[in-house]
């Protein structure tokens, strides 16, 4: 294995831990203004994420450090391509940090009522906008010769991506309402248990459609598990893993059904990873437009300090992750140091 | 009216990275103060240390939050408005700043939850550890935020590859670029001013307090405490600064001339401007008031030496000199305030009169604006005095812009960054406001010493004090 596959691997185990960590917490801003009823509902919802949501999105700052360092090139022509969509995605990102931070510092009912609805709108616009950008990268956007982005908005909010993004916001609906699940208790987790229902069908009907869309209209999507048969394993476990989801709820394990909406995310990225390798960003513009991991890749020099500091660093985040999700495992309650 | 994306997304950056900058500082500086009020809180169990580690705290998190959801924007903005730099120093740049996250920013952010969240859940030697772990990755965030910025300044252990359009720098020796000329000075100097900033915080908070006749105990002793790391760091910071223009003379004299307005190597000894008012058409300082020799002697430590001066460079690669004389001059003379103002303190404190100067503590309630004024004015002559390159001598800010992005675009984003950032600032100053007025919380229980005892049982029996655990 090269440098370059390496990269594009830990880029995807980044985007894996994120899409799984931010994903419940941003599902639980979906579902925010849906299943609290009162204050103190509301209360238990966003502290049930208090502590976690901040570490969470550093999965998120450190992917797209990862992606500079290790593709330039594909970071540069995205990230400029999809100005609008990611501006839309940062003023998205601050509303939901601030609206966590200030919606309980005052009591009056229009501050907490605005910062709720800001909440609620912030996550959904994130994970749309996190949905339809994997949308663009599965099916492709225009770039020019001189590797810029050469189309217009109208092409990033194509039908695909934005089914794409559809199916990012039941996706994590259903994660963010197994994860309230675990974090509730009494009548409340009652209304969450029809919830973590509803989303499951929500999900599973989006899930169903997408993968149709996707063999239609990105014929490409499929190319490398034709070519390596054993990739196979990553759509069947990818079943499996969804259809685990219902059987983990029937059984009363939630923690498992948690696992397994886990498991569901991990492959589904995968499946984003094997549909779009070896490509960064596919082109539908000229031949030989398309950023892949070894023309928008960094030196090998670079590539190779960056595995090291990877190989040092990473082991201590999972460490810290356990550890900050071990102390605060258990039912959310409201003390005086809550949001 | 034509606009131009490299001037619109230079003021988007400024406005986005300025406003960025108000708060990591305080994060840095606080952090500090939690780490050892939490140490010593494990250390000697006095319930005082706690009551203050949670005030602080709370006002931490609040900064933290503020800093979080602002510094996102700076990382997509490599990408979404300077795409043609980011090809260019993704594989230096990058490399530094995927490191930040990598060992700085889980760090900060999951002990962070613990820190602020875990007062009934964690061990006070598991609380201590988190703080520390905090108070690390702030500081570990700076080492690579300003590892990556000063490779732009003075770039080394890199070699360029490609032609033309796709030339770009590649990493030839890590080290070498981490450890580049000007990172530990740099490093070294915005540590100090975050150290300054966050001191000075604590000292207007407690005067505040005590101008007001309010939790004096907790005022005193942590008046008294900042006051110590105040004096410190604002007399390290001339001796840092110096050596860092020292460096800045080797490296970017283009800059350091631009600083100390300083037009003309000729062939004597070059004055210090004190003040003045650099005429960049000209080529003229005008209504300079200037020590003879003086920079000559800061610069080469001798009276004879000649300064490098603008008129070395070719006219469009001169920095503008007016902001960067001025911001550096103001921020120098903001130093010196702080040295006076922390000196003067000191000598009261050690006389036991301090706290009857009220007007001294109303200067201190008012101080920390100088501080944050310095903070920004330090970058701004960085960087202000770094133009017209955006990698010194490499690439010029304007070929560094994405050039698929249009003008009205950005314009759009400068308009929504800066209605949502005036909000911001407005809760922000709000909240801040409210977490002060109120206070720390007052002690549960009666401590060893007369006068904390005293002031607790007061804040007890007062109701109004008293404030439900509702928020």
């Amino acid at each position: 294995m090269d440098l370059n596959l390496l990269w594009f691997i830990l880029l995807g185990v980044l985007l894996a831990g994120y899409a799984i960590l931010d994903g419940f917490d941003l599902g639980v801003g979906i579902l925010h203004l849906v299943i609290a009823k009162n204050d103190h509902e509301r209360r238990i919802m966003i502290n049930s994420i208090g502590p976690l949501w901040d570490g969470n999105e550093v999965w998120l700052v450190t992917f797209g450090g990862a992606l500079f360092a290790a593709f330039p090139e594909a970071y540069a022509t995205a990230f400029s391509g999809l100005y609008i969509p990611f501006m839309l995605l940062l003023f998205a990102l601050i509303g939901r940090a601030i609206a966590i931070e200030f919606r309980s510092k005052q009591k009056q009912g229009f501050w907490r009522g605005y910062w709720d609805f800001t909440f609620w709108g912030a996550s959904t616009l994130a994970t749309l906008l996190f949905g339809v950008a994997v949308g663009n990268a599965v099916r492709g956007i225009p770039i020019g010769m001189d590797r810029e982005f050469s189309g217009g908005l109208l092409d990033l909010l194509h039908p695909y991506a934005l089914l794409v993004g559809g199916l990012a916001v039941a996706l994590f609906a259903m994660h963010g309402a197994i994860y309230t699940y675990l974090k509730t208790e009494g009548e409340l987790q009652e209304r969450v248990h029809r919830w973590v229902w509803r989303t499951f069908w929500l999900f599973l009907a989006m899930y169903i459609f997408t993968t149709a869309a996707t063999l239609v209209a990105v014929p490409t999507a499929t190319a490398n598990l034709h070519s390596f048969p054993l990739l196979w394993i990553v759509p069947v476990l990818n079943v499996l893993a969804i259809a685990n989801v219902p059987r983990a709820l029937y059984l009363k394990r939630p923690l498992y059904a948690f696992a397994s909406s886990c498991a569901s995310i991990a492959a589904l990225v995968l499946l984003f990873g094997a549909a779009i390798f070896p490509n960064m960003v596919a082109s539908t513009g000229p031949e030989g437009t398309s950023l892949t991991i070894y023309n928008a890749a960094s030196s090998q020099k670079t590539l190779g300090i960056m595995a090291i500091c990877a190989a040092i660093g990473m082991p201590f985040v999972v460490i810290y992750t356990v550890i900050v999700l071990w102390i605060f495992r258990g039912k959310t309650a409201i003390t005086e140091h809550s949001y | 009216m034509d606009l131009d994306v490299v001037m619109l997304s230079r003021v988007q950056f400024a406005l986005t990275v300025m406003f960025h900058y108000l708060f990591p500082p305080l994060t840095i500086g606080l952090g500090v103060v939690l780490a050892f009020l939490l140490g010593m809180r494990l250390k000697t169990g006095d319930a005082r240390y706690e009551a203050a580690a949670k005030f602080w705290t709370g006002i931490f998190a609040l900064n933290f939050a503020m800093g979080v959801a602002t510094g996102i924007v700076m990382e997509f903005q490599f990408g979404t408005n300077w795409s043609t730099y980011s090809r260019f120093v993704g594989d230096v740049f990058g490399s530094a700043l995927a490191a930040e996250g990598i060992f700085a920013f889980f760090l900060e952010s999951g002990f962070l939850g613990v820190l602020v969240f875990g007062w009934n859940r964690v061990s006070p030697r598991m609380h201590f550890f988190a703080a520390l772990m905090v108070a690390v990755g702030g500081i570990f965030s700076a080492v690579w935020i300003v590892v990556a910025n000063s490779w732009q300044q003075t770039p080394a252990g890199f070699h360029l590859v490609g032609e033309g359009d796709q030339m770009r720098a590649e990493i030839t020796d890590f080290w070498a670029m981490v450890f580049n000329p000007s990172s530990v000075h740099r490093l070294v100097h915005v540590i100090i001013g975050s150290f300054i900033l966050g001191s000075f915080f604590v000292l207007s908070v407690s005067a505040w307090y005590l101008l007001r006749g309010k939790h004096i105990d907790f005022a005193k002793r942590s008046f008294s405490a900042a006051l110590v790391l105040a004096l410190l760091a604002s007399l390290a910071a001339p001796i840092s600064g110096h050596f860092h223009a020292q460096q800045v003379a080797e490296t970017q004299p283009a800059k350091l001339a631009a600083m100390e307005g300083h037009f003309e190597t000729g062939d004597g000894p070059a004055p210090l401007h004190l003040f003045g008012i650099p005429d960049q058409e000209a080529g003229v300082m005008r209504y300079g008031l200037a020590i003879p020799a003086g920079l000559s002697f800061l610069v080469h430590e001798d009276f004879e030496t000649p300064v490098t001066g603008l008129n070395e460079f070719p006219r469009d690669e001169w920095p503008p000199v007016l902001i960067t004389f001025a911001s550096f001059h103001i921020m120098v003379g903001l130093g010196v305030c702080f040295i006076g103002l922390t000196l003067l303190a000191a000598f009261f404190r050690l006389r036991g009169t301090l706290f009857e100067k009220r007007w001294l503590l109303w200067i201190f309630v008012f101080a920390i604006l100088g501080t944050y004024v310095a903070n920004m004015l330090g970058w701004m002559t960085a960087e202000v005095g770094r133009q017209p390159w955006v990698v010194y001598g490499l690439l010029k800010t304007e070929d560094g812009v994405s050039k698929s992005v249009k003008a009205n675009a950005v314009l759009s984003s400068i308009i929504m960054f800066g209605l949502l950032y005036t909000t911001m600032l407005a809760l922000f100053l709000y909240i801040l406001n409210e977490k002060i007025q109120k206070g720390p919380q007052p002690l549960t229980a009666a401590t060893p010493e007369g006068g904390g005892a005293l002031e607790a049982a007061a804040e007890h029996i007062d109701p109004a004090r008293r404030h439900a655990a509702d928020l």
